[in-house]
C-alpha cells in the first residue's frame, strides 16, 4: 500500500487525539498560563518555520527562485489587510507571471 | 427567552456564517496543492474530513511534498504539534458545549481556530453556543466542499510550478501566522523560528528543522514562562 496513506491516517489520528483529549481531561489538571504560553508560541514558531521551508526550501538546501518575491508580495497584502483568498490567489499569480514571463526557475 | 437574548444569538450566528464562508474559500487551495503535490483526491478528503485542521493539513502535505515519504514521520509530528493548540480550544470550549457523549464527541472534531474564536468572543452562554455552533458546522461542509473543489481542479492543472502554487503554500503559511504576531514576543519568536529554519535547512533533511524549531521553541517558552509568568496575551484565541 502506498506509505502515504499512512501518514495521512496516523497524522489525522494524532489531530483528532489532541481536540478529544481536550474535551476528556479534566480542565484544572492541564491548563495554565505555562502550557497555554507554549502551545501559542509553539504555533507562531511552526508556522513561521514553515514559510522559510516552503519558500526557500529546494534540492539541496536553500534556492531562490520566483517564490521568493511572490512571498515578499503576500507579506505586502497581508499588510495592507487583502483578504486571505486574495493573498494567496495574488502570490501563485505573481510566481506564475515571473515564470512564464521572466523565464524564473 | 428575552429579545435581547435572541438578537445576540442571532448576532453570533451571522457572524459565525460570515466567518465559515470566507474560511472555507481557502479550502480550494489546499484541495488545489494537495493533489497537484502528489497527494490522491481520496487522500486529501481523508485530510479534510478526518484531521480538519487548516495549518495542520498544510504542514502534512508541504512536508511530504518536499522530503517524500521518508518526510513522513517528520509531517505527522509538525501536524500533530500544530494541532495542540485545538486541545487547549478544546478545553476552553468544554464547559460551553455541555454534557453528552455524541454531541461533545463531534464538537471536539469542530473544535479548530474559527469555532473556537467565534464561540468565545460571544457575551452569554446561549450565544456562546449558537456561534460555535454555526462556525464549526458550517465550516466543516464548506471545508470538504471548497476542498474536493479544488482537489478536482488540481487534477486537471497538473504542475505546481507553473501556476505559483509552490508559491501559494508559503503565502499560506504567511497567512496563517500573520494574525498571530500582534505582540513582541510572538513576533521575536516567529522570526527567530524563520532564522533558525534558515540555518539548519542545508544541513537536514526535508522537516526535520520544523521539528527543531519545535522543540527549542518548547524549552524557551518553559524559561520564559518561568522568568516572567506574564499574562497569556490576547493573541492566546486567535
Amino acid at each position: 500500500m502506498d506509505p502515504i496513506w499512512g501518514f495521512v491516517i496516523a497524522g489525522s489520528l494524532v489531530v483528532l487525539a489532541l481536540k478529544l483529549a481536550g474535551y476528556l481531561v479534566p480542565q484544572k489538571l492541564v491548563e495554565g498560563p505555562a502550557i497555554s504560553r507554549v502551545a501559542a508560541l509553539v504555533t507562531v514558531a511552526l508556522l513561521a518555520s514553515l514559510v522559510v521551508s516552503q519558500t526557500f526550501g529546494g534540492e539541496g538546501g536553500i534556492e531562490f527562485d520566483a517564490r521568493v518575491p511572490a512571498v515578499a508580495a503576500a507579506g505586502a497584502m497581508l499588510w495592507m489587510r487583502a483578504p486571505f483568498i486574495v493573498v494567496i490567489v495574488g502570490s501563485a499569480l505573481i510566481a506564475a507571471l515571473l515564470r512564464f514571463f521572466l523565464g524564473m526557475p | 427567552m428575552s429579545g435581547d437574548d435572541a438578537e445576540l444569538i442571532r448576532a453570533a450566528r451571522s457572524q459565525g456564517l460570515q466567518v465559515a464562508l470566507a474560511v472555507s474559500l481557502y479550502g480550494v487551495s489546499f484541495g488545489a496543492l494537495a493533489v497537484i503535490s502528489g497527494f490522491s483526491v481520496a487522500q486529501t478528503m481523508v485530510l479534510s474530513l478526518l484531521m480538519f485542521s487548516g495549518a495542520s493539513q498544510f504542514a502534512l502535505i508541504g512536508v511530504i511534498a518536499s522530503g517524500g515519504a521518508s518526510a513522513g514521520f517528520a509531517a505527522v509530528a509538525s501536524a500533530g504539534l500544530l494541532g495542540l493548540r485545538n486541545g487547549l480550544y478544546a478545553l476552553r470550549m468544554s464547559p460551553i458545549v455541555g454534557p453528552g457523549v455524541v454531541k461533545r464527541f463531534v464538537a471536539a472534531q469542530l473544535t479548530v481556530d474559527e469555532s473556537t474564536a467565534v464561540g468565545t468572543a460571544q457575551p452569554t452562554l446561549a450565544a456562546s453556543k449558537a456561534g460555535f455552533w454555526t462556525t464549526a458546522l458550517l465550516l466543516y461542509a464548506g471545508w470538504n466542499i471548497a476542498t474536493l473543489a479544488g482537489a478536482l481542479l488540481g487534477d486537471v492543472l497538473g504542475d505546481v510550478r507553473t501556476w505559483g502554487l509552490d508559491a501559494a503554500a508559503a503565502a499560506a503559511f504567511l497567512g496563517l501566522v500573520w494574525p498571530r504576531l500582534r505582540a513582541g514576543e510572538p513576533i521575536a519568536v516567529a522570526l527567530g523560528a524563520g532564522f533558525v529554519t534558515a540555518l539548519l535547512l542545508p544541513a537536514l533533511p526535508a522537516g526535520v528543522p520544523i521539528l527543531v524549531v519545535a522543540a527549542l521553541t518548547i524549552v524557551l517558552a518553559l524559561i520564559r514562562h518561568r522568568q516572567s509568568p506574564a499574562l497569556p496575551s490576547e493573541g492566546e484565541v486567535r
